[in-house]
């Protein structure tokens, strides 16, 4: 069975093979810098059940110092020009798309027809864990057909994947970083001090107030923890359950699902969904930070309004 | 209530600036130090959780695949592709890929596109194109402004588009999360009343990508 720990072997090796090659960039002045940073990285996917505890933490204090320490410096793999470009997309036209549709296709593969796939009674891959190992598996094959079809050299894909991991740079251990910080916050009980605080401070005598407490509560909760996941549970024990659906009698699929979706407008407005919201800017080179959060704030503020009315309307039929 | 400092770093360093990954981590030790843990074993508790959660950053395997078609000139042809239709223009291309993204969502087709796999080397730069094709030469800040329109059309597409599709983890925890109250629903029903709100994003959304549209033609119209 192909599990979860084959796709980790696969990315610490990846992550490896960027800290050597970043090591030798000379025209990098900074490239020990990165050479550690991407090395810490590879060494967690390499090795992370092995270093204990204390051990990760240790490797994760080891991230953020060279982060803030301003020692990560964007490498210079030798690539082609932007004129080199435009000729090569002359000679190759749409062949160049053929990569891209590959990944999709593959995961599709992976999860419709390999997933069921079993040997000897096992399955082949986890099931728990398909998608992402469909994915890596896809990365394999897309990055065969592109060096095949695009006649492209044998240690392009390290040499261009570094160049886009040193774009997006200590940005890419951000979301992980987050992911691990709100465990810590559910370990202090942050979540529930929250809710206790929201149920017990602000007023929720009317449906239309309760409405707007779990919505809005949502929405802010989700803010401050990076994760509507994580809001979840909380308002919905809070206030969504004991005020909506057993005092108002509201329709249950109908709070939950809309209160979700008010959550969701939360994660468009927060720096915390580090995946969705500050990892794009880096990889799209924008001088702002929170460019895309910018962009998105004014669609989120009038959908969180249209939630809000949706669920008062619809839960209370 | 002390614990929420851990909060109010986040909140403070993110609008300062400080460095995000430095950031996290202070948040950690602090909301710990407030809620009576050891700084040891906060350290422990973070690393463990980092740990647990690798397959977070699992994704940026996709990387490789995509430096390398970019290299042969991905970017440059999807400029010119979008060129040749004429008459497209960067509102309905983005609300074209938004309806495609979240209509796949919808089906559960998640993880087909996102912002490594299609924004960066295909919708972003058709996006440029398209305005390009247009409006004639965009300046720099412009062109960043349309970069950040399309990565935003990705992340509203796939938020109001998952929900629709049954298996998706929300769904599966909004299940879950009710059964453990004593409170039986149907997913399917969850779905459904997920059509609505994700009706509702699309036409914000699209509107305001009109209105993006019309600012861009009428920027470039004052400039001739």
């Amino acid at each position: 069975m192909i599990k979860l720990g084959a796709v980790y072997v696969l990315t610490g090796l990846l992550f490896a093979a960027y800290a050597v090659l970043s090591a030798t960039d000379r025209k990098n002045p900074k490239r020990f810098g990165n050479a550690a940073f991407w090395g810490l990285v590879a060494l967690s996917f390499l090795a992370g059940d092995r270093l204990g505890d204390v051990g990760n933490g240790v490797l994760v204090l080891g991230l953020a110092l060279i982060a803030r320490l301003g020692l990560l410096g964007r490498g210079q793999p030798a690539t082609t020009s932007t004129d080199q470009r435009r000729a090569l997309a002359k000679r190759f036209g749409d062949k160049l798309f053929v990569p891209a549709l590959v990944l999709p296709i593959v995961v599709l593969i992976g999860v419709l027809v390999l997933k069921p796939l079993a040997i000897d009674g096992r399955p082949l891959l986890d099931p728990k864990q398909a998608t992402l190992i469909s994915l890596a598996l896809a990365t394999l094959v897309a990055v065969g057909v592109a060096l095949i079809l695009l006649r492209q050299p044998l240690i392009s894909p390290l040499q261009e994947g570094r160049r886009l991991i040193d774009t997006i740079g200590w940005a890419a251990m951000l979301p992980q970083m987050l992911a691990a910080l709100g465990v810590v916050f559910a370990l202090c009980g942050v979540g529930k001090i929250i809710g206790d605080l929201v149920t017990q401070w602000l007023p929720m005598d009317s449906r239309l107030a309760a409405v707007c407490v779990y919505g809005l509560g949502m929405a802010g909760f989700t803010m401050i923890m990076g994760n509507a996941f994580a809001a979840f549970p909380v308002m919905t024990a809070g206030v969504g359950i004991p005020v909506l659906i057993h005092r108002f009698g509201a329709d249950p699929p109908v709070v939950c699902a809309i209160g979700m979706l008010s959550g969701f407008c939360g994660t468009l407005m927060t720096p915390l969904a580090a995946n969705f919201n500050l990892v794009p800017p880096a990889l799209l080179e924008l001088p702002d930070r929170y460019a895309v959060i910018k962009a998105q704030i004014p669609t989120a503020v009038p959908l969180l309004l249209v939630n809000l009315v949706l669920m008062y309307v619809l839960a209370f039929r | 209530m002390l614990t929420l400092l851990g909060v109010a770093v986040v909140v403070i360093g993110f609008a300062v600036r400080l460095n995000p990954l430095l950031v996290v981590v202070l948040a950690a030790f602090v909301s710990g130090w407030f809620a009576g843990l050891p700084p040891l074993t906060v350290l422990a508790a973070f690393g463990k959780a980092f740990n647990d959660n690798r397959l977070v950053s699992a994704a940026l395997l996709v990387l490789p695949v995509i430096g390398v078609i970019e290299r042969a000139g991905v970017q440059q042809r999807a400029r010119t592709l979008i060129a040749r239709f004429r008459g497209v223009s960067v509102g309905p291309f983005l609300i074209a890929y938004m309806a495609f993204r979240q209509l796949t969502a919808a089906l559960g087709l998640i993880s087909i596109a996102g912002q490594a796999q299609t924004v960066r080397p295909l919708v972003a730069p058709m996006a440029e194109g398209a305005s390009e094709a247009r409006d004639g030469d965009v300046d720099l800040a412009t062109r960043h402004t349309i970069r950040a329109y399309a990565a935003a059309t990705d992340n509203v597409a796939v938020f109001f588009g998952e929900d629709i599709f049954l298996a998706v983890g929300s769904i599966l925890l909004m299940v879950g999360f009710l059964a453990s109250s004593g409170i039986a629903i149907e997913p399917l029903h969850l779905s459904l009343w997920a059509i609505p709100s994700a009706l509702a994003a699309f036409l914000i959304h699209a509107t305001r990508l009109m209105l993006f549209d019309r600012k861009l033609r009428r920027a470039s119209g004052a400039g001739r």
